[in-house]
């Protein structure tokens, strides 16, 4: 299972990549194994202002479906549209091609409150 | 938690281990759809030895059977199988199952994993007529091998000529050099093949004989996952799901295995018979999603103007048609082909069809 260094995380199973104050936000390897077959990524809330913790969207897996949570609060300035017609991509590529929003941040302080890599890895070991 | 005879095997392919009726079951391996089209398209083996196997046998084994199943098990001669199901003295469903008609005064019923103990229980208190009872579930061991390459799969393993076994019919024989293997032409994917039914301690020997025999035909093991995926597909029911212990075999469309013919009492015989003549409120119904959404237990169906009109029972994406399906109890009203509903999913009311069962 990978977990990219360079990422922060959140307990949801939410990685985020920052560069200055844009966030790029997806799934974990785990949350996706957990998933399984991803068959629906449904995302509508882009231009909208959301807070930390909010709903951005959810994920169908065959079996379940799962809130997707902000992990920053920000507002909603892109969505994957990959994913509407290759859901899949989450499962093979979570960290890359997998990417599902983007998010111009209001406070980047709250990145402080996410994981690092290796405290993710224990959380989820735990 | 118990465990099939087979849990080490699945936990080494790689199986994802869930809890499932009281069994330590693998929910997945490869993956849900590619298990599902695995079967759809070759060959694949399902451990469904949690399943229950009850025998009942002796010279009143025929009429404890007749009160007590909703299909005519008088209509079946030996070695052949009928599905059918428990009315429950209230107008529900106790469970669903297989007869197996063995021989003249030996009947072996299949049921659901999740009901053993109840339906043990409900049969046993049942018996007033003096019919031999014994509860072989722990000691029996059931794979089912399903899809269009299982019979070329299987037939190297014996020589018994399975293609004239038709479907819902058995023998007994020898598989893979394993006596008393009771081969049946049945099975939950729609997908054609058979259920091996033998005992536990040879549950390896024959996994692993299968797997060798199919290898050519990219032989999978499925989970628990694409089984549900590929009854659904199917339309074929469910209990704890489509049926239970509140809906009559006559509403989950189950009127060709509740026979009334030659005045064979059976329990609820008189208020089947009812709701066959006078109608039933709601219908148990599939429909297809005209938009992108998956239908999950539970989710409302709503009529255009947003009124409540039943529930969903089972919904999937469905690996096939690459559509979101479902099954669900709809008022009367709404339950003609092609009449337009909706399903209810967040805040979305997603178009769906009433449609003709099976999906595919």
């Amino acid at each position: 299972m990978k977990i990219p260094a360079d990422l922060k995380y959140t307990q949801d199973h939410e990685w985020i990549r920052v560069d200055g104050n844009v966030a790029v936000v997806g799934i974990t390897d785990f949350a996706q194994g957990e998933l399984g077959d991803v068959v629906f990524v449904e995302i509508e809330t882009e231009g909208e202002e959301l807070e930390k913790g909010e709903t951005f969207g959810t994920v169908e897996a065959v079996k379940t479906v799962s809130d997707l949570f902000m992990p920053v609060g920000g507002t909603v300035t892109e969505v994957n549209e990959v994913l509407a017609d290759e859901p899949e991509v989450v499962n093979k590529d979570p960290y890359n091609a997998g990417w599902m929003i983007k998010v111009e941040m209001k406070d980047t302080a709250e990145l402080d409150d996410l994981m690092s890599a290796e405290e993710y890895q224990k959380m989820i070991e735990a | 938690m118990k465990i099939t005879a087979l849990n080490e095997i699945h936990k080494k392919a790689g199986g994802k281990m869930v809890e499932f009726a009281g069994f330590e079951m693998p929910i997945e391996y490869s993956g849900i759809k590619d298990e599902h089209m695995t079967v759809r398209e070759s060959v694949g083996v399902f451990d469904v030895s949690h399943m229950g196997e009850f025998w009942i046998k002796g010279p009143h084994a025929l009429e404890l059977v007749k009160k007590i199943t909703s299909n005519d098990p008088t209509l079946l001669t030996p070695g052949q199988a009928q599905y059918s199901c428990f009315p429950n003295g209230k107008g529900g469903i106790v469970d669903d199952l297989l007869v197996y008609s063995y021989e003249p005064e030996k009947y072996m019923l299949v049921v659901n994993a999740a009901n053993i103990e109840k339906d043990w229980k409900w049969v046993v208190s049942q018996n007033d007529v003096g019919a031999e009872l014994e509860n072989a579930s722990d000691q029996i061991s059931q794979l089912a091998i399903q899809g269009p390459k299982a019979t070329a799969t299987l037939q190297k393993l014996t020589d018994i000529n399975l293609s004239e076994i038709k479907f819902y019919t058995f023998v007994t024989g020898k598989v893979a050099g394993i006596d008393d293997v009771i081969i049946s032409a049945t099975g939950y994917t729609g997908a054609g093949g058979f259920e091996f039914y033998f005992r536990n301690e040879v549950a390896e020997e024959m996994w692993n004989a299968i797997f060798e025999a199919g290898k050519e035909f990219g032989i999978k093991p499925i989970g628990l996952g694409a089984r549900d995926t590929l009854r659904l597909e199917m339309g074929y029911c469910l209990y704890g799901n489509d049926i239970d212990d509140t809906t009559s075999p006559i509403e989950a469309g189950l009127g060709w295995i509740t026979k009334f013919n030659n005045g064979r009492k059976f329990i609820d015989r008189d208020y089947l018979m009812m709701q066959k003549t006078e109608g039933v409120s709601r219908r148990l119904r599939g429909f297809v999603l005209q938009e992108r959404g998956i239908p999950r237990h539970d989710y409302e169906l709503v009529n255009s103007e947003g009124r409540v009109i039943g529930k969903v029972t089972s919904g999937t994406m469905s690996p096939v048609l690459n559509k979101g399906i479902g099954m669900g109890y709809v008022a009367k009203e709404y339950s003609a082909f092609g009449t337009q509903i909706f399903v209810k999913i967040r805040n979305k009311n997603i178009p769906a069809e009433i449609v003709k069962l099976p999906f595919i």
